[in-house]
């Protein structure tokens, strides 16, 4: 499907191919093993247990955690005591660490792609020399014929640390996460325009104080973040009033005082309906808003015509319950928490929602406040001496020149784009961690035309995920139980190291990631930059800094150190915000500068054409995106994704629960196949599913072609024109029941 | 009969089936198999709704049909407690157990031919800690303890807050308990 430029004689025509890597390995690995035993089988933990410290890479919160190991065998994984991510509790996907380990579809050894006499692309497995003299050599033409900041590095997880380090000392400045346009960077810009300081991650939310929470299409609970289902729970145990917006009944809508069945793409208008009222009914927090904020006067002229009976026709939200959750909000202010939520890039105008959201939070007085958002810190930790990066002769901006220019960090999607053609700014890719087919929406075409024209493209990896097929080498990480990371230091509560250090020798011929960061420095000519033999040197040279050592760490996994700053404002304090007027911004005079809108406007989203509805995603617990879904004990959980539809719909249009269908898009897109559920906990307007399935990569085995894949049917984006957010809530999809 | 009670908060469990993972490890739980699960229920029509998230598992019985029913004696109170166990050396995998529980929680037959099923983390409660998905929920809406010590969470609980068993005509007297 994706090889649609093929001649007339069968032979590609594009440059490279994107190849299935499903030919090279048969199906001899081994499942994992069953369990050996008799009748008089021993007990759990009766054996030689091993006990090793570590921090997950299930997602992105990097919990910190102990695995154990009996008798030599993987057995569990359990949270430590002492973190404040974990709290002793991992979360579904983190008590599964173990299945990423186990999983027998791996990658092995590293793969350099050939073309065959036939002219068909395939891998074949190659040596670690063989493969990183490959990539460097290549690496160091770019250099020559165009300049090291050419390459450009596409990452996620916390391992990337160390090919960002690479990059950098490459000479290259354009680095580019997922995180920021196609998640929460809307939410970080937002709130940087506003308060002059992202979110951040773990997000600064401080619920188990909090005594009113409003969620706004954030369903946690569904994701797992760990520390927010707990602070959630926290405050659910202190009769927290929890107010959710969502047109879906979401695990936290069900948990709610008010459950606000929004319609979909209408959010800003709720939220100025929300200051109509605050302002209207001189219920906001004055004493802050004259102390801290400016704009005041700009912000109440422009909601004033946001009157909850205006904007009951845009959301369906009745007036009386705009009024009444506003009131519930004052109430309990400043311990109430507007939910920054963190999967931000929905309609397009997400960063100017994420605004308003933060000067809602401003009006209740709730940033530097007890149950509103916490001053976060981190350990400082010192750099290991490495000589300082050669300045990059451009950055990630030059993707995306004359566009987005609140963007902070780079724009996938814009650097994708500028690396197709001959005359194209980037010339290599190292992608880690990321399956950008699926992580992006409608990539594919954009990314096929990208490694037609790109001179490498190295993927690291620890599974083979679709994204591999594109690469020229493909090297296989070891998992985060194989290997050592750089401490965890997130901004936090209670300032506080982590370790990751290897539970296991790495499986099979696969590295970590630290050892090919510093192999491919120095077939480049960067060994200053990579002084050490083993990672532990840097991580125990930190620590030892600090009073500590890798020793300790060995044993106590996490370590909490004192706050030097208090983690809320003190009554009547002075504070100086980071923001060009050092207050916060109401009124946001750097948008107006830049010809945006100084206050957030709403606007009425598109409605689906008749027989189609919403498309609406999100996550469930079993899965983080599409990373762990071929985790054999995440996939006996959950093997695969559900269309929600409500029993209106299934009615019109004669589904029956369970029954599989497909979903197809106004420009002609279908999907792959995926079991409707029918219940009530769904607008009829909308369908839900969950994001992360429908696999293409054959080498997935468990996963691959099973349920359907939501971003694939999001052809109509609506880019963030002041951050380059990827908008994926716009589009529309009809349902296809499968011939019987 | 010193009786073990699991009490969990339906208000706080979203469903997230950690509990479901934290028992497959640490009780190594054959590829396929759960010895719990978790059931949500929704009531009402849209949008007047209310959803019930319960993680469910045997009910460790005082007056347990599958223990009486068991025509070996696999099936027994462990140790003057409660908590059901199976003996493998004992069971036929004959299955009268399944058709006795009313809580179909003997689904499992281990592949070694024998009947499987929860056993409250026995092997954790002897050393005083909680069973694994106990441990593991990161809501901490599951709780476990003995229902003879009147100060115990579980009885603390049952006293001050409204709550249910499942299927409690059935006479069999179990010991999970759901806050709701």
């Amino acid at each position: 499907m994706l090889n649609q430029n093929r001649g007339p004689d069968g032979v590609s025509m594009n440059r490279r191919d994107f190849i299935k890597i499903s030919g090279l390995f048969g199906l001899g690995a081994a499942a994992p093993a069953m369990l050996a035993g008799c009748a008089a089988r021993p007990l759990p933990g009766q054996g030689e247990v091993v006990r090793t410290p570590t921090f997950c890479d299930m997602c992105f919160w990097k919990c910190a955690a102990y695995a154990h190991i009996e008798n030599g065998q993987p057995w569990k994984i359990i949270g430590n005591d002492d973190d404040l991510h974990s709290k002793g509790r991992l979360c579904t996907r983190g008590t599964a660490g173990m299945g990423a380990y186990e999983d027998p579809d791996r990658l092995r050894r590293p793969l350099i792609r050939v073309t065959g006499a036939d002219g068909l692309q395939t891998f074949r497995e190659a040596s670690w020399d063989e493969a990183l003299d490959y990539i460097a050599e290549r690496l160091k033409k770019v250099e020559q014929r165009h300049g090291a900041d050419r390459l450009a590095l596409l990452n996620h997880g916390y391992g990337a640390h160390h090919f960002q380090h690479l990059v950098r000392a490459f000479g290259s400045a354009s680095i580019a996460e997922p995180a920021f346009a196609q998640c929460r960077g809307p939410r970080d810009v937002g709130f940087e325009l506003t308060y002059g300081e992202v979110i951040g991650s773990p997000e600064r939310t401080d619920m188990e104080h909090s005594r009113c929470i409003v969620l706004i299409g954030s369903h946690i609970g569904e994701n797992l973040h760990n520390a927010q289902v707990q602070t959630l729970a926290d405050a659910m145990r202190n009769d927290v009033t929890l107010i959710t917006v969502d047109p879906r009944f979401s695990v936290p809508a069900s948990k709610s005082k008010y459950w606000l069945p929004i319609k979909p793409g209408t959010d800003i208008a709720l939220l100025l309906a929300w200051m109509h009222v605050l302002i209207d009914e001189g219920l906001y927090d004055r004493d802050y808003i004259e102390r801290y904020a400016t704009g005041f006067e700009q912000l109440k002229r422009h909601v004033a015509r946001y009157s909850p009976e205006w904007v009951y026709l845009e959301t369906g939200i009745e007036p009386e319950t705009i009024r009444r959750t506003a009131r519930e909000m004052a109430a309990a202010a400043p311990a109430t928490l507007i939910h920054p939520g963190r999967h931000t890039t929905w309609y397009g105008d997400d960063t100017q929602r994420s605004r308003a959201i933060a000067i809602l939070n401003a009006l209740l007085g709730s940033w530097g406040r007890k149950g509103g958002l916490y001053n976060k810190e981190s350990v400082s930790l010192p750099h290991y001496p490495v000589p300082e990066y050669p300045e990059a002769r451009s950055d990630f901006r030059a993707a995306h020149a004359g566009r987005f220019p609140f963007a902070n960090s780079g724009v996938t999607t814009a650097v994708i784009e500028a690396s197709v053609g001959a005359d194209a700014h980037y010339k290599a890719w190292i992608v880690y961690g990321t399956n950008l087919p699926m992580t992006i929406p409608g990539i594919r075409p954009t990314l096929q035309a990208a490694i037609d024209s790109l001179d490498l493209v190295v993927v690291v990896d620890t599974m083979p995920s679709e994204v591999t097929g594109y690469a020229d080498v493909v090297l296989p990480e070891c998992t985060y139980l194989e290997r050592y990371d750089d401490l965890r230091n997130s901004g936090e509560r209670v300032p506080s190291l982590a370790l990751r250090m290897p539970v296991f020798e790495p499986r099979y011929d696969s590295k970590p990631g630290w050892w090919i960061a510093k192999q491919l420095g120095h077939r480049l000519g960067l060994e200053k930059y990579f002084p050490w033999d083993d990672y532990a040197e840097v991580i125990d040279w930190q620590l030892k800094q600090l009073g500590s050592s890798l020793e300790e760490m060995k044993r106590i996994g996490v370590k909490n150190f004192p706050r030097k700053r208090p983690l809320y404002f003190a009554p009547g304090q002075d504070v100086r915000f980071f923001t060009p007027s050092g207050k916060i911004e109401l009124y946001s005079q750097q948008l107006a500068d830049k010809g945006f809108d100084p206050i957030p406007e709403y606007t009425r989203p598109e409605s689906p054409p008749a027989g189609y509805y919403h498309l609406n995603y999100g996550r469930m617990p079993a899965h983080t995106f599409g990373k762990t879904t071929n985790n054999h004990l995440l996939f006996q959980l959950a093997p695969e994704n559900t269309l929600w539809v409500n029993p209106l719909v299934a009615s019109e249009r004669g589904l029956v629960n369970g029954e599989y269908v497909r979903l197809a898009n106004p420009d002609g897109v279908v999907s792959n196949q995926i079991r409707v559920r029918v219940t009530e906990r769904i607008r009829p307007d909308s369908v839900f599913m969950a994001h992360g399935f429908g696999h293409r990569s054959r080498k997935l085995r468990l996963t691959h072609d099973v349920g359907a894949d939501d971003s694939e049917l999001m052809t109509r984006l609506k880019i963030d024109p002041l951050m380059g957010g990827t908008g994926m809530r716009g589009n529309f999809v009809t349902i296809i029941k499968e011939a019987v | 009969m010193a009786r073990y009670a699991m009490v969990i908060d339906t208000k706080l469990c979203i469903g997230c089936a950690d509990c479901v993972v934290a028992c497959k490890t640490e009780n190594k739980v054959p590829e396929g198999l759960n010895r719990d699960w978790v059931v949500e229920a929704t009531q009402g029509t849209y949008p007047k709704l209310e959803t019930e998230f319960r993680s469910e598992r045997c009910n460790h019985c005082s007056n347990a049909t599958c223990v009486t029913m068991c025509p070996t004696g696999a099936s027994h109170h462990w140790n003057g407690t409660n908590i059901v166990l199976v003996d493998p050396n004992k069971c036929t995998g004959c299955k009268a157990c399944i058709s006795a529980c009313p809580y179909d929680a003997r689904l499992i037959m281990h592949p070694e031919g024998y009947i499987d099923k929860c056993t409250f983390c026995h092997h954790r409660v002897e050393k005083g800690m909680d069973p694994a998905c106990v441990s593991a929920c990161p809501t901490k809406c599951m709780h476990f303890g003995l229902l003879d010590d009147p100060n115990s969470e579980v009885s603390q609980l049952l006293r001050t807050r409204k709550h249910k068993v499942l299927a409690p005509e059935t006479g069999n007297d179990p010991n999970v308990y759901y806050l709701i």
